[in-house]
């Protein structure tokens, strides 16, 4: 008699924790999913910027995801790279504006040709590399699509596709 | 059912069900200080009362303002400051007393230190305090990106991108601590949501925990003396109180803490009133702007040590450092090896490292501030953080040899 109720105590032990396993499992999934970005966030995430006004050696920000997203026209004298966006006979750089260090905005350095992050003296060149300081990598290229002489960013296109394949930019 | 006797008075009314008379026995009249110990042992209750001021001022503050990123800014310096009545006066105490309580937390934090007061028997007042700590730290950080001015963003922009935990690049879990891109609106109100509700539940339980932790084995005094805690409290109790070795908390010792908080609330006072601005970032002055950043981003005075640990490595190294840093203070009662509860001053060794330590976390306390750009300052940052990470093997050897002190009574 007294096994027999302890095998029922333990029977209805085990089923407590196996509802309560499943529900916390299900609870926290739930609140992961909260926290996740919202569909009208995600969905805002597109910006479409037209190349064709911008002028050599001016650094242009845009606004992308909330992001600043440096626009650079390289000129004939700056390196090519293979991180460079080609559109007819311009090269651009185009980056998000966000230090790989930790995430300060560096400003563009007209003369030098170069990125100077204030926030550790992290510096990168006009292709967007890690030439000084803290940061562990290159600026990020954000998605792009190239339609004519403008770029759709958020969208993944095959120029885009392929430095992803590189290991250009992550 | 129970036997109830008709109440005389309303505390015998409430004796019979809620026992309040074993309560306040057990809690107050019968919870037993020793005596040998300084203002420094005030700090605890000047700590709850500190904390007390906090949710008192933040109720106020919570009626007026938004957590919408195109109100916040405004509805904090516009609406509190200038057009509810007062308003000023509970935002200034609530960002005194932010700054402060931390400066009281450091001072609570060393004279544990100094007096060996987490030692054997004593570790969960530590871990417990440590935790709550750890959880005054999140709850100050959510509640400086409350009045979303451009500090606030890109304090919020720096300490996120921490998660993405350097070269694993974890860029998914950034994203999904802000619900957005870069901090924005949801960002904003789930920090608001840890600031007013979930950290502060978090925080009065730890309190309640911290003070539990404390019942059982007793506070330490000042020569670390091992009090027989029953004997000294029946001598008390037989009337012989100059022969006893102990107080009871409630009336005796609180009336100490009472006034060392008397003295405290002069000076917290006298800052609210007119020397608020120490608490007040002038950069956050200005509205958030994500196409801009301040040109020499730092945190508030109390977190400026860790940064600087942060600061003079790379990426990866740099987050490790910071990791270790944060967590190393939680396991002192375990690499402290001596056999002495003692105050540093009785033991050797001991003192020296307790007074680096302390001078070590002002240096880089003060490091922390300084713009990056000077050479010389950063390589004494580079040792302060070096010296920091050493202290906690060397602390392990220094303790191994450590003597045992015999004690005359
Ligand atoms: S954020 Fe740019 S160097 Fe640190």
């Amino acid at each position: 008699m007294k096994e027999k109720e302890k095998g029922r105590r333990d029977f209805m032990g085990m089923a407590l924790g196996a509802c309560a396993a499943v529900g916390g499992v299900g609870a926290l999934y739930a609140a992961k999913r909260t926290w996740d970005p919202l569909p009208s966030v995600k969905a805002a995430g597109f910006t479409t910027i037209d190349l064709s006004a911008a002028q050599e050696n001016v650094l242009n920000v845009e606004k992308w995801r909330g992001k600043p997203i440096f626009v650079l026209k390289k000129s004939a004298d700056m390196k090519a790279d293979e991180r460079d966006i080609v559109i007819g006979s311009d090269r651009f750089h185009v980056s998000i504006g966000l230090c790989t260090h930790l995430g300060c905005i560096p400003a563009y350095e007209k003369e030098q040709h170069k990125f100077k992050c204030a926030c550790h003296g992290g510096e990168f060149d006009a292709s967007g590399h890690q030439i000084f300081g803290p940061p562990p990598s290159p600026l990020e290229i954000p998605p792009f699509k190239i339609d004519g002489t403008k770029l759709v960013l958020g969208e993944t296109g095959p120029e885009y596709q392929k430095m992803l394949d590189a290991g250009l930019t992550v | 059912m129970a036997h109830f006797e008709k109440a005389k008075n309303l505390n015998e009314w409430l004796d019979q069900r809620l026992a309040v008379n074993t309560l306040k026995r057990v809690l107050n009249t019968e919870y037993w200080i020793p005596k040998d110990i300084n203002f420094l042992w005030a700090m605890g209750m000047v700590l709850a009362a500190t904390f007390g001021m906090l949710v008192l001022s933040g109720i106020f503050l919570l009626m007026y303002y938004k957590p919408d990123t195109n109100l916040a800014f405004d509805s904090v310096n516009y609406t509190i400051m200038s057009e509810v009545g007062y308003g000023w006066l509970w935002r200034h105490i609530h960002g005194v007393g932010a700054s402060i309580v931390f400066l009281i937390i450091y001072i609570h934090m060393f004279t544990g230190i100094y007096y060996g007061s987490y030692k054997r028997g004593r570790e969960l007042i530590w871990l417990s305090g440590m935790a709550l700590f750890v959880a005054f730290s999140a709850e100050a950080f959510s509640g400086y990106m409350l009045p979303w001015g451009q500090m606030s963003y890109w304090a919020g922009m720096v300490i996120t991108n921490l998660f993405s935990g350097g070269s694993l690049e974890a860029y998914g879990l950034v994203e999904w601590i802000r619900g957005d891109y870069v901090p924005g609106d949801a960002f904003l109100t789930r920090f608001f949501m840890l600031h007013v509700l979930l950290l502060p539940l978090v925080i009065i339980g730890l309190i309640v925990l911290h003070f539990g932790t404390l019942r059982i084995p007793h506070v330490n005094n000042q020569e670390g003396a091992e009090i027989d805690f029953k004997e000294a409290a029946d001598l008390w109790k037989s009337g012989k109180k100059k022969e006893s070795k102990v107080i009871p908390f409630s009336p005796v010792f609180l009336s100490k803490d009472v006034f060392v908080m008397g003295v405290y609330f002069i000076l917290f006072f006298y800052l609210v009133f007119y020397n608020f601005n120490f608490a007040m970032d002038p950069v956050n002055f200005d509205p958030a702007d994500g196409l801009k950043t301040p040109a020499h981003i730092y945190p508030e005075w109390y977190f400026l040590w860790s940064y600087e640990i942060l600061r003079p490595f790379g990426k990866d190294a740099g987050l490790i450092a910071f990791g270790i840093a944060q967590a190393a203070l939680f396991f002192l009662p375990f690499i402290d090896r001596s056999p002495n509860v003692a105050p540093a001053h009785k033991r050797g060794l001991f003192q020296v490292w307790f007074w680096v330590l302390l001078i070590d976390m002002i240096a880089l306390t003060a490091l922390g501030k300084l713009p990056p750009t000077d050479a010389t300052f950063a390589l004494l940052g580079k040792i302060s953080a070096w010296t920091f990470l050493a202290l906690g093997p060397i602390l392990v050897i220094i303790t191994m040899f450590e003597k045992k002190i015999e004690k005359g009574a």
